[in-house]
This record gives structure tokens, sequence and C-alpha cells, in this order.
């Protein structure tokens, strides 16, 4: 790794003033993803604010009827917590698919929203042509191997997906991201958050220079117990996603579909959700040919690249699996 | 006392182990050591076109940056040897062969900061297009000298028109993948001068003697000034046998700077420069009367190898004896791609030619109406058939019975795809395991203390296998003591000469070379007590005096004998001590020496998602006799994990325009992990084989992962009825 | 309430605490770049934790901080600073005696070349406290009922998932952490 300054904050003022404008500092947390692409030369900071220590780590339920996810809380602990477990399953289970328990206690909320892509064009600095992290040096990938990469919301300047399971799950709780920065407090929505490539694959979150997640906010919702995370990879376990589903359905008495929630990932730069796939499924029954056509829905303008066309059926039948178990849960 | 051997004896370097206290090659620490860390080449096929090593070489605590521009010259050969050792690249020359060649090595003292400058190290290159392909175009692949030091091409009888007149014939192309050893200790080296013409190696090697023997070679010495040192190694599946680039820069840089250089692969490091199994694709024509009695069996290959040296993965070995047919052809072909050289992966050639050859026969046995076992055992080879020798043992229709049985065979569904349970497609598949039994000439020590206790020595390797705690029960027997009076020691080129621990030949070699020396040490005990007047078994006849628990005493007479102990004290030796070199006789000659084994999977199969997971398997082997329990279970387990991961899971990618290993890392590269791994059954028949060796054993590391892959496959053809002939069998392939 | 990773400040500058390595004190490195693993080896001299891949792919380097298991390759040392780490050097008692992990791998043959062992018994050991707070897994079924975990065999298998065996010694590897668990359960916390 290159040389870097090395500095603890106290709390989160101070994180704020330590990021100054933000352009080779970081914020340190789990360390699971920045120690990983530092040691890669792919992140170089000049220094590292450590924010492990803030206290931004309880779980809790507000009186509103949110739950709060404190930016440092830990993967595991936000997974094995009784009111995540049972209000919000489909985070519980995307965070247990992901990683292995090691990195499930290091890897924070915040620093799991922020983790960056898997495409190994990208991780690996040898290869000189990668617009994420060279802006304008062209895309190695998209004549490569493409088996892990997206087919959805890809561009000519980018074809990676996003890894995280996490995000996938909270954006079908229509989760917000409260963050604070020099310009003070504000939210983003979940599906605001994350960033398509398009012509600047680098900038891949809409935070500003300097800004801290200090939170992340699940609504109370009537159906997210009735949520389900699916995720198909290529070894049992200790795997990124080929394809993952995250559904969330709200039935009436009748097994018709009032509310539904579907996001993608594993496919594209973010959590894919189509709000047109959602709104067809409701006023259906709750089978599997609405889950079908919900899923065709939702795959629309999928494009395959030449390892990866698979992935396509593949999300189809992800789709229908996750809601066919979301719907019989709670 | 009862025979220690065969019983489960606990590892005795368990203790080590599970402590901590095990010491690898990198865990060693030397005074005055410095840290190296190695720099490869991005590209693939080309020229270094220049190295600014200015920013390396100015950060702090840089002791040298090595390049072809300024390294020391090795004085040997460093390309393809007399004795067939790879070519290797340690930074004679600007010529670049494939990505991850070493092209520069950084010296400092701390590794922080030889990784650092390792990464500031900048190459400018010329590149070229390197070539990749695996295909069969004509005029493009070549014969290469040998297979497996046999001949590339065999045939027997006329196999075409065998086939031409077979009432069934069976042809299909089947394809293995890349697959990277990947040993979880990454190979590392610790090279220091003791003096100017005296070296001192602590490596990573199954090899100490070959490394010795290279290096040696190399720098001019003579082998016996070059000490080589590994008493623990974390695997090496064949991946530390042959002696690698590196090894020879951490000389050249200990070299350099005067001191003692340890230099560890990093994980990147370990997909190519240090070998790997090359991809295969093999054509298998069956040709078979109507009751399934073989009448050909043909066998072609064709497998990649680098532009600079010559390696062929000998996939037709096993159809070379496994069955009986009246004809039989075989060849090998071998195709240059702008790759690392592959070489020696756990059981080369057996494991990739039974995917083969077993999905081959399930294919055959499917368009027969015949059961898949039936077929075996129709056409089971009562001598084999490459040679004409009688078998030296062979068990194989007891493993077919006793695996069948244990799997619950009978109760198998006759039709493909139509076996449905809890969501999943369920199917079942088996092949026949094979793996030649290998021995090499080897040498031990043996001594015996004045306290009583037992110290055997050769210079073996422990990667795993359980050959610190074979040799202990086999030394035990020979001197009728208890293991807990044994201690063993390994891993070290000061003590007696033993071979590679390759080929699963180690207890075959080392143990039968302690075996003879302990029993030369019992002989010598009773000549020492015959032949001294103060003994009471002065005078006795030799075959009357035995040696058992401690003691020697008159067999014929109770009460008539003394401690072992009072005799060398009496005698004032602080200890007896022989040697012994033990070498294969004329058996190899005689006899067609093979371990062999049934495989049974059950796979389980989420047919709409594509996910295939193994659920059970059973594995029945004839090894001979199993010298640990403990351990030859470990082994074939192990085997048998391995061939999971054949099946379902591995594959080294490598990006077709720019030749570099996308999957350099083990995110990218899966390995099995626990939760791929079901229940896996696994038993021996156990009869000794009287003729490979004093100790009767076949040899187990690499038996396992024979034909496993193809009882995984067969049984996602009866899953799924999709007959799936490429590994890995992933989720794309079935959905 | 002061944080435990700073000493007393000295004339301005807070100096970081020492981490407490299997009991005992080390200062920290200078360097901010020496990850734990790094720290272990080569300055502390505890070999016993292993290198396998050096990016937390692998789990060889799993140690014990504040009672949950981590990477310690991606670990920087100097975020450790007040804390309890435990490496396979101190899982056994002071007299020597083994850990029930140690004892049941030892019994079950759980390891054949012994590289991957340190980080297997690390992780074990703290999968059984995981246990014991009823953490779940990814194999649990009904993630959404909060009951005490059952231990399946599938269970251990997807909890030890993140500590690679090339050798392959899954098998006994369950069947050790099966035992350690029976044993736990048996005699209460065994430390």
């Amino acid at each position: 790794m290159k040389p870097f300054a090395y500095r603890r904050v106290d709390d989160v003022p101070a994180a704020v003033r330590a990021a100054g404008d933000g352009a080779r500092v970081r914020f340190l947390a789990g360390g699971t993803n920045l120690i990983d692409l530092m040691k890669q030369g792919v992140e170089e900071p000049e220094q590292l604010v450590d924010v492990s220590r803030l206290p931004l780590t309880a779980i809790e339920e507000t009186a509103r009827g949110e739950v709060t996810l404190g930016a440092l809380a830990r993967n595991s602990d936000v997974a094995a917590h009784r009111v995540i477990r049972m209000r919000y399953p489909a985070l519980a289970e995307a965070l247990l698919s992901g990683a292995s328990p090691q990195l499930r206690n290091m890897a924070t909320v915040g620093g799991n929203l922020l983790q960056r892509t898997r495409c190994p064009y990208f991780t690996d600095p040898a290869f000189a042509e990668c617009n994420k992290r060279r802006p304008g040096s062209g895309c190695a990938a998209r004549q490569g191997y493409t088996r892990m990469h997206a087919i959805l919301g890809a561009s000519d300047a980018c074809i990676a997906t996003h890894p995280s399971d996490m995000a996938v799950a909270l954006a079908v709780l229509d989760a917000m991201i409260d963050v604070t920065g020099p310009d003070g407090d504000r939210s983003l929505a979940i599906g605001d958050f994350h960033r398509l490539p398009g012509a600047t694959p680098h900038v891949e979150t809409n935070l500003r220079p300097g800004e801290l997640i200090v939170a992340v906010r699940l609504p109370a919702s009537p159906f997210a117990r009735r949520s389900h995370y699916v995720k198909v990879r290529d070894r049992a376990s200790y795997a990124f996603a080929l394809v993952s589903v995250a559904a969330a359905v709200g039935l009436d008495g009748g097994g018709m579909i009032r509310a539904a929630r579907l996001a993608l990932g594993g496919v594209a730069h973010k959590p894919w959700r189509v709000p047109a796939a959602e709104e067809a499924l409701i006023g259906r029954r709750a089978d599997s040919r609405a889950y079908a056509d919900a899923a065709d829905l939702l795959l629309q303008g999928a494009r395959p690249l030449r390892d990866n066309a698979f992935k396509i059926e593949l999300a189809r039948r992800t789709v229908v699996r996750a809601l066919t178990v979301a719907a019989t849960r709670g | 006392m009862p025979d220690v051997v065969g019983t489960p004896l606990e590892r005795v370097d368990g203790q080590a182990k599970v402590t901590g206290a095990a010491t690898y090659t990198a865990d060693h620490r030397l005074p005055h050591l410095a840290h190296a860390v190695l720099v490869t080449s991005a590209i693939a096929q080309g020229r270094i076109e220049s190295i600014d090593a200015v920013a390396a070489a100015s950060v702090p605590g840089v002791l040298a940056v090595l390049t072809h521009e300024n390294a020391p010259r090795a004085r040997g050969r460093l390309g393809r040897d007399a004795e067939d050792n790879h070519a290797i690249q340690a930074l004679q020359d600007a010529e670049i062969r494939y990505a991850g060649q070493p092209v520069a090595v950084v010296v400092a003292e701390t590794l922080e900061q030889a990784r650092e400058a390792a990464r500031r190290v900048v190459l400018m290159y010329k590149e070229t297009a390197p070539q990749l392909g695996l295909d069969p175009v004509r005029g493009r692949s070549f014969r290469p000298r040998h297979v497996a030091y046999e001949k590339p091409d065999t045939a027997r009888g006329a196999a075409k028109t065998a086939l031409e007149r077979s009432p069934v014939r069976l042809e299909a192309v089947y394809t293995t993948s890349r697959l990277t050893q990947n040993p979880m200790e990454p190979h590392a080296t610790i090279a220091s001068w003791d003096g100017p013409r005296e070296l001192t190696l602590h490596d990573a090697t199954q090899g100490l003697f070959d490394c010795r023997a290279r290096v040696a070679k190399i720098f001019g010495l003579r082998p016996g000034d070059v000490r080589v040192v590994s008493p623990y190694l974390g695997g090496g599946f064949g991946s530390k046998g042959p002696v690698w680039s590196h090894v020879i820069i951490a000389v050249l840089a200990a070299k350099h700077v005067g001191r003692p250089v340890k230099l560890a692969l990093e994980r990147p490091q370990m997909f190519g420069p240090v070998g790997w199994r090359g991809r295969t694709r093999q054509t298998v024509a069956l040709g078979a009367e109507r009751d399934g009695t073989l009448t050909t069996v043909q066998h072609h290959t064709l497998a990649e190898t680098s532009t600079f040296d010559s390696f062929m993965e000998p996939c037709g070995l096993p159809a070379r004896m496994l069955y009986s047919s009246g004809t039989s052809v075989t060849t090998h072909r071998l195709v240059r791609a702008s790759i690392a050289t592959p070489s020696y992966a756990r059981a080369p050639g057996w494991a990739t030619g039974t995917f083969a050859l077993e999905c081959a026969m399930d294919e055959l046995a499917w368009a027969l109406g015949m059961d898949p076992v039936e077929l075996r055992l129709r056409n089971h080879a009562d001598e084999d058939p490459a040679s004409g020798r009688p078998w030296s043992s062979k068990h194989l229709r007891e493993c077919y019975r006793i695996g069948a049985a244990r799997f619950g065979w009978h109760q198998r569904p006759p039709q493909p795809g139509v076996w449905r349970e809890g969501g999943r497609r369920i199917g079942w598949g088996m092949a026949t395991s094979v793996y030649p039994t290998h021995r090499s000439e080897a040498s031990a020590l043996a001594r015996l203390h004045d306290d009583g206790t037992l110290l055997v020595e050769t210079g073996s390797q422990d990667l795993g296998t359980g050959t610190y705690t074979i040799l202990t029960q086999i030394a035990a027997d020979a001197l009728g003591t208890s293991p807990g009076r044994v201690s063993v020691r390994l891993g070290d080129t000061r003590l007696p000469e033993s071979p590679l621990s390759g080929g699963s030949q180690t207890a075959a070699s080392a143990g039968s070379a302690v075996h003879e020396a302990v029993c030369a040490l019992r002989a010598q005990l009773v000549r020492l007590a015959v032949g001294d007047a103060a003994s009471p078994l002065h005078g006795a006849p030799a075959d009357a005096v035995c040696v058992e628990d401690g003691r020697i005493f008159d067999s014929r007479v109770f009460g008539k004998g003394e401690s072992l102990e009072s005799l060398l004290v009496r005698q004032g030796r602080a200890h007896v001590e022989t040697r012994a070199t033990a070498a294969p006789g004329p058996e190899a000659k005689r006899y067609a020496m093979y371990a062999f084994g049934a495989q049974f999977a059950e796979v389980r199969v989420d047919h709409e998602l594509g996910i295939v997971r193994v659920s059970r398997m059973v594995g029945v082997f004839d090894v001979g006799r199993a010298l640990n329990a403990r351990t030859a279970r470990s082994q074939l387990l192990g085997g048998m994990v391995w061939g999971i991961g054949m099946a379902l899971i591995e594959d080294t990618v490598i990006d077709g325009r720019l030749g570099r290993v996308v999957t350099a890392n083990l995110a990218d590269y899966h390995v099995p992990v626990d939760a791929d791994v079901p229940d896996l059954d696994v038993s021996w028949i156990g009869a000794p084989d009287e003729h490979v060796n004093a100790v009767g054993a076949k040899g187990v590391g690499e038996l396992g992962i024979t034909g496993t892959a193809a009882a995984i496959a067969n049984a996602v053809f009866h899953a799924t009825g999709r007959r799936v002939r490429d590994l890995p069998i992933t989720l794309d392939k079935v959905l | 309430m002061p944080d435990p990773a700073f000493t007393e400040p000295i004339g301005g500058e807070r100096a970081l605490a020492p981490a407490w390595i299997n009991g005992v004190p080390h200062p920290l490195p200078d360097d901010p770049r020496v990850t734990l693993l790094d720290f272990l080896r080569e300055q502390l001299g505890l070999t016993g934790t292993k290198v396998g891949c050096d990016h937390g792919q692998c789990g060889a380097c799993t140690v014990i901080v504040n009672g949950r298991r981590v990477n310690a390759c991606l670990t920087l040392a100097v975020t450790v600073a007040g804390d309890q780490v435990t490496t396979v050097e101190g899982l056994a008692r002071p007299d020597g005696r083994l850990h029930a992990v140690q004892a049941a791998f030892l019994e079950h043959d759980a390891f054949q070349c012994g590289y991957c062992t340190p980080g297997q018994l690390c992780s074990a050991a703290a999968l059984l406290d995981e246990l014991a707070l009823g953490e779940p897994s990814a194999v649990t079924p009904a993630v959404e009922r909060v009951a005490d975990i059952v231990l399946t065999d599938d269970e251990i298998r997807e909890r030890m998932s993140g500590n690679l065996c090339r050798c392959g010694a899954y098998t006994n590897i369950v069947a050790a952490v099966r035992a350690a668990a029976r044993a736990q359960n048996a005699h209460g916390r065994v430390r």
C-alpha cells in the first residue's frame, strides 16, 4: 500500500471536518472493501479517517414505527437483530447471504452501501482500460470475460455490477439513507443513492464530497414481513451473486396482491427496480403467471453480453421463485 | 504387542498443528532476513521494452530491485533440462511468454516496504497478440515426446474396423477446465547463502532432493553444499513438485544483497508461474456388442501447453488399462498457447481421463439399456490390457458390489429426468476410480537411544498426507515398540534421501525404507546381544531372539532377556544406528500395480435455476493395506472434495484478448467451500497387496479424485436427462 | 466514557493504547499500513495465524477480536488499539489444556496439512459463541422466527464456509465442530 496518514475521530462533526474536500481522504469503517482495494492499488487515499468508533451502531425502532440502522452497525448484528428478522426478513437474508461470517462481523451498513464492483478489470490495475479507475481510458471488460457483468442499465463506458446484497433488500424496503456533510444533513432515497454508469462510471453514488452516511432508515411497512431474498451463485456459499432478487408482497385475504416490491441484484450498476413491474402485480392473483409477467417487465431492455446471456432467463425464474416464497411468508 | 500399522493413530504432528506451533516456510525467522516481493508481467506475450525502477528503489528500506537488466546470471539451464525439469523464467531475459511471468523482484527490510516498492516498478512492454485457443485445428497440434514417461500413442488391434463393425457405438467429446491447485499455503522460499558456495533453502516443496539437485545445477554447486529444509508443508497437490522461477529468483536475490531473503508468492501469483492443470479436450469412442462387451476403447486427448515448454496431461492412460476390450487406441496431442506451462495437479491425466472415459461408459450403458455397474463388471479386465501382466492385486469387483450396497444403488429409478422430491430433481451416477501405484528408491536412518526411544529420519515430505504418522507406525511395528517411543524427522536434505512426494508414492517409498532400516536395527540389536558375554542372550540362536516392547529376549525361555536400555548402557553405547535403502524390485516388471475404487454420487438439482448440489457420495476403494485408517480416510475424502470442485466449480479463466487470468484470486477462482461438500462415505477393502512393497500399501493421495467428476456428471444426467460434457457443470449449462 | 483505544494524553497528542494479544499488551506499529496479520506474524513473531490470500477471501488469517471472528489481513493493526485479540496461540488455557475446538479437531482429524487450521479453530471457537447468542445463518430456516439455533450439519457447513480448506478436510471439520458444540453444551462455557 502507498503510505497514508491515519487518524481516528470521536464524533461525527470531527469526521466531517477531517474529510476536508474528500478527494484523497477516505472514511475507514470495517475496511473489508477499502483495505482490499488499497492493497490492490485501486484506492490510494492520502488520509484515512477511522470512523469505526463513532456512536452510530444502534439499531432502533422509532416512535413512528421506522427502524433506524446506524451506519456503523455491523452486518452480522443487523442480520441477527430480532426486529429486522421479524419485520424485514429479506434484509436479514440478504445480509446473511453475503461474504463470510468474518467479513460480516467487520463490515458496516455504510460500508456495504459503498462497496465497489468486483469486475476483475476494475480490481486489477494491470488492465489499463477501466473508465472507473481511469476515466476515459476505456472498458476492457466489454470484450473480455463477462459472466459477472451487467445485463441492464449498462453503458458503452461500463458494464460493471454492484455486488451488494444488502442494497438490493434495502431497495425493496424503500430505505432512506441519512447523510451529513459540510453543507449539513440530508437524506437520499435508496433508489437515488447509487447511479448508473452512463458516461461517468467513476461517479458511483450521489454523495457529495465529504459526506458521511450516518444511518439507514427503514419505513414502517405493512408488507415487508412478506419479503424474501434469493441469491443465485456459482458455489453454495461465500460467493457473489450471479443474480439475486429481493421481493416483498402485500396480499389481501383473498390471495390478491395489494402491494409489491421487486429488485434485482447482480445484473446492474445498482439494484434494479422497475415501478411498472411492481404496479403490474397490483390487483392480480398471487400466482406464478403474475410473477412471470412482472419478471418480464423487470427485465425489459435486458441486453446480454457474450458470457452472461443466461442471466436473463435465470433472473426471470429467480423473480418467480422469490415472489413465490415471499407470498407464503408470515 | 498388537500392530500399530492400520490403526487410526492420531496424527503425531496434530498437537503442533492445532496450537499454531507448526512452522511452515514463511514462518521461519532468520537473523538479518530481508523480504522480497515478486513483480510479474501484465501482458501475455511480447517483450519488456523498459523497466523504470527508480521510484521503487527510492522507497525507504529497499535494498535492491532486480530485473533482467541487473540480475546475476544463472549458470545452469533454465529451460526444460535433461532431468525433464520445467522451463522457468528467473530474470534472465526480456522476453514475455505468459501473463504472470516474473519480471522483477524487490528486496527490502520489511514486507510492507517490499510490497509498496513492487507496485512502483514501472514496466513498458511491446505486446504481441497472445494465442489462446484449444481447438483441434489441423496442423497446429503436435505429439509430445512422452506422456508421464509412457508412449504418447498406443494402438492394439484393428481398432478402426472394430468400431465400424460394432452394433453399438458411442462417440463424444468431453472437455475439462484449467484448474489451479491453490494449496492454502502460497509458495515460499527463504534463501540464505552461508558462504560463497553454501546455500540453505527453506522451501515449500514436495521434493526436497529434486529442489536441491536443480538449484545446485543452476548455480554450479555440489548438491552437498545446498541444504533444503521443509518440515511442514501447507499442501501442494503437485504444484510444489517442480522447482519454479521464484525459488531461483530468491537465491539470486540473496546473493545480490548478501543477506537471507524470504520470498512468498502473493495469491494472484499462484495462477500460472507455479503450474496448473491445463485444459483438455478428449474424444472418446467406445464400441460394444449388444450385450455390452466392449470391442474397442478409443481415447484421443488434445491439451494446451505453453509456447516454450511441453507438458502433456496424460488423459489416455486409464483407457489403456481399465477395461477389457478387443482393440484400443490412445493418442495425445498438444497445442501451444501464450500461457504458463501446465504441470502436475492431483492425479495428472487420471483425474481428467477418468472423467471422459467414465462418462462415455455411462453414455454407453444408457444406449445399451444396461446398469452402469453391470457394464463395468461385464468389461472387467482380469489382467492388464496394456502390458498383459497380472495385477498385483485388484478388488474392484468388491468395490462395485460394496459401494452399490452402501449407496442403495439397486433402488435406482431406471429413467433419467423423472425422479423429483422436495422441489428438486434427484439423480444417481457412478464411476470407476483408478490410480497407478508408484514407488521409488528411498533411504532412511533408524537410531535407538539408550533410553529406549527410537528416532527415524528420512528426507521425505508431509504435506498433510500423514507421513510423520505412518512412518511412526511402521517404525513402531518394526521394532515392536509403542508409537509414543518413536519420533520421526522429515523435511531436510541432511537426512537420508527420499523421493518427491508425488504420484502417491511416499508411503511405499519412504515407508519401505523406514521398515528396512528398523528391521536392520533390530537385527543389529540381536547381534549385539547374542555376541555379548554379559547379556542373558549370549550365544542364543539369532532366530530365537525377539525384540518387543523395549525388551530383547529368548522366545524359547520365559524370563531370559533384558531391556534394550540395559543392553546399550552396559555396552557404553549412547545409541545404535542403522541405515537402509529400499528400492522397487522386479515386482514392478512382473505385475501391473494399481489402486482402484468405485464412487457413487447423488445430486439434487434445482432444475429451474440450474443449481446442482451433490447431496451424498459413497466411495469404496481398493488401496491395499491402509497404513492409518484416519489419514487414509482423510486423503480419500480430500480427493473426493477435489472431484466436486472439478465437476461443478473450478475454472481458471484467461481473458481471450489480453491473455491475463481474470480469476487470479480466491474470490473469483472458486474452490469448494464447506457448504459445497455433503456427507461423504469412504471405506476400503483393506486386503494388503502382497507384491507392491513390504508394507502392502497402494497409495491413497490421488485415488479419491479419479472418477469423482464422472460420477457427478452421470448423476446430473440421471437427474435432468441433460448430458453435460464440459466441466465445470455450472448452472448455465443446466438451465 | 473515554475511548479505550486511547491512552491518557501526554503533552497534547493522544497515543494509541496497546492491543491486547492473547492477554498481553503490545504497542501498535507506527506505520498504519501494517495489517493486524502482519503485525502478529512479522512484529510479534506469532506465526500461528497464516497468510492465505491477504484479501479476506480464504479465512486462513481468522482471529478473534473482542469476541468476534474477523480476517486479520483486512484489519489495520492501528484499528485494534485497546481491543482483545485472540489468536490460535491463545486458544488453549495457560496450563496447556486445549480449547474444546482444538481437542475436537485432533480427535476427528479435522485437518491435513494444517495450514488453514489456525483460522478454522478461531472461526469454530467464535462460532460457538455466535450459536449461544442465537445468531442465524443463511441456512437457518425461517429467519423471521427468533428462536434457539438447531445445529444441523448444514448449519455447521454454512457457518464454516468462510474458511477454505484445500485439503478437503471439511467432512471431519463438521464432525469436530459438532463434537465441540456438544462438549460446550454439556459443560457450559468452555474456556
